[in-house]
């Protein structure tokens, strides 16, 4: 029997790079459904009690509270009759209700995860630019004066603990010099812009605030760069080593050959190969990103999911818990099938398979 | 008339001397082969040609092409000849053709940049020069890339890719040595075919006497950085001044060369 063979030419002409997006998000929904099971099963194997974490005192001492806590929140249901509860929940959008604030978890995640997308996405952005930038030009200026400088740069943002470099640039820039605004998201004094995207930057933008805009702007950047700090030392590593691997290759040769101009080289022919580990890599750092937030938005008393998973956790609210833990993995998730399709639309090998 | 005269070509690498004065003329329509084992700095001599060489290489004496010295050629007159006047075939066609452009693109990018062609007249060209070295499907083999092909249609790609600006002088380094035996003959009957139709001159780079007595004109002999025998193939190949020829000739299975 050979059924591939019969298969490829009886099947319908689907064009190569849409089967494989399809193939990729079926993958990515069963993993999603791999989540909710991860996140339900380790919040509830965490030793701690939420009635105890909850409950004042006086009325742990009364059994009968006890109970009618328990019931309010489902914990007197077998654990299965939960999770089937918590699944029925999650696919009509109800993530549960916070036992801290009272409100449903989707209310409090929709308030702190723009926040938070706007924080990542800015540093993201920036670690991507300047990672591969510098370590396009440290390849190309190999064993020079500029390449050893970012070696030593890259090597400062790699091994500089986040909460560290966070709390000195605050001090610094802050405190110190004045230079930079202070905590939060804008200026009190100006107010927040009408939401429509949840991002300030976009949404100051939206309603022509300029002022709001530029506030915003300002309190992103040193949270921003704090954050990318390590991606950028990161990305400017292994791009170096990329290029200069393909800077070797026979192609790059033959293009030098053909007479191409030096820039549609470097662009079209070095970094298109070089690409491919750089974007392994970078959907790798983008997921340590994430878990950088929780420190910075900390000391930067950033508004956003790190903050609110922090004080979840302390207090054993397993709704939120399990809430934050959802919408991290499934941006995990989401980074992982953008890396996937990159792959695909990067590589013809891949896709044509 | 001479294509190319390479004269006392001599190139270090990192203090060492790799060409130790190296004398070579190319004509026209003629296919010159450029014999030796490895490292006698055959290929060394066709990269100094096209200014490929090594990081941290030194080249001196004079690379003459139409009354130029491209030794001494400033970088963006030489991009000019690069592919444009004097093209490269490589040995590893696997390798020296970029896995994720299409071939439609390889082929015709360096045209537009040399001969300011638009995009139509490129693209017929290129399609021609497929018909040309023999791929079938020249429209189709237009889109794809270059994995879709085997070792020897990719080699006859690699090989358009070098003729499509119409260049005077082909170096081919060993551009049958990566390929099947049974696919050899056919790419070296297609660049002897297009050295005659085209007037090109070609060298050809080889360490396979059979190879280079299947289509070479001229043949020269290198030895440790220096040619050591030169002259009309038959000459060459049949009576043998230099003892080193000789001791490649009678290192062939029997009957191979001639």
């Amino acid at each position: 029997m050979k059924p591939d063979a019969t298969r490829e030419r009886t099947g319908p002409r689907v064009p190569p790079l849409a089967r494989f997006l399809v193939r990729r998000v079926l993958l990515a929904v069963l993993m999603a459904w791999g989540i909710t099971l991860v996140t339900f099963v380790l919040t509830n194997l965490v030793p701690g009690d939420p009635v105890a974490a909850n409950l004042g005192q006086r009325a742990l001492g009364d059994p009968a509270i006890v109970a009618q806590w328990r019931a309010e929140h489902g914990l007197d249901k077998p654990l299965w009759q939960q999770y089937v509860l918590h699944l029925q929940g999650l696919l009509h959008g109800d993530f549960g209700t916070s036992q801290q604030s009272h409100r449903p978890v989707a209310d409090d995640l929709a308030e702190f995860v723009p926040a938070t997308l706007e924080l990542a996405g800015a540093a993201i952005l920036v670690s991507l630019v300047l990672g591969v930038a510098f370590g396009v030009v440290a390849a190309l200026r190999r064993d020079r004066l500029a390449d050893h400088t970012l070696r030593v740069v890259s090597l400062i943002g790699i091994s500089v603990p986040t909460f560290w470099l966070a709390l000195m640039a605050f001090y610094v820039f802050f405190y110190r010099l004045q230079i930079t605004p202070g905590s939060g998201r804008v200026d009190v004094a100006l107010g927040m812009a009408p939401p429509v995207t949840g991002l300030q930057t976009v949404d100051a933008l939206l309603a022509g605030r300029w002022d709001i805009f530029a506030s915003a702007a300002g309190h992103l950047v040193t949270p921003a760069l704090v954050l990318a700090l390590y991606t950028i030392g990161l990305l400017t590593r292994f791009t170096r080593s990329a290029v200069l691997e393909v800077l070797g290759q026979d192609y790059v040769r033959a293009a030098r050959a053909k007479g191409l101009p030096g820039r549609v080289i470097l662009f079209r022919y070095v970094l298109r190969s070089a690409l491919v580990p750089i974007i392994t890599v970078a959907g790798l750092a983008f997921g340590s990103l994430l878990s950088g937030t929780v420190l910075v938005e900390a000391i930067f008393a950033w508004p956003g999911i790190g903050q609110y998973a922090y004080k979840s956790a302390t207090t054993l609210d397993l709704p939120a818990v399990m809430g934050v833990g959802l919408v991290v993995g499934v941006v995990y998730l989401a980074i992982n099938l953008v890396v996937d399709v990159l792959y695909g639309v990067i590589d013809p090998r891949v896709r044509l398979q | 008339m001479t294509a190319l005269d390479i004269a006392g070509l001599k190139v270090t690498i990192a203090g060492r001397d790799v060409l130790r004065g190296v004398d070579l003329r190319l004509e026209p329509g003629k296919v010159h082969g450029l014999a030796g084992e490895s490292g006698s700095g055959k290929t060394m001599t066709g990269l100094a040609v096209l200014g490929l060489l090594p990081h941290g290489s030194r080249a001196t004496g004079a690379i003459r092409l139409g009354g130029r010295d491209l030794l001494t050629l400033p970088p963006k007159e030489l991009n000019k000849v690069r592919g444009g006047e004097v093209a490269m075939v490589f040995q590893d066609p696997a390798t020296s053709l970029h896995p994720m452009l299409t071939v439609g693109r390889q082929l015709t990018e360096h045209m537009r940049h040399h001969l300011g062609l638009g995009k139509a007249e490129a693209r017929a060209r290129a399609v021609e020069l497929l018909g040309k070295v023999r791929i079938p499907g020249a429209e189709e083999a237009y889109r794809r890339y270059p994995h879709q092909f085997s070792g020897g249609m990719r080699q006859r790609i690699a090989i358009a890719v070098a003729l499509a600006c119409s260049p005077k002088v082909l170096i081919a380094d060993e551009p049958t040595t990566a390929l099947d035996v049974t696919v050899q003959a056919g790419v070296l009957r297609l660049l002897r075919g297009l050295c005659d139709e085209l007037g090109l001159a070609v060298l050809l780079v080889t360490h396979d006497l059979g190879v280079m007595s299947a289509v070479a004109d001229e043949v020269s002999v290198m030895k440790d950085g220096l040619v050591v025998e030169s002259g009309p193939r038959v000459q060459v190949l049949r009576t043998p001044e230099h003892p080193y020829t000789r001791s490649l000739l009678e290192s062939l299975p029997d009957a191979e060369v001639r």
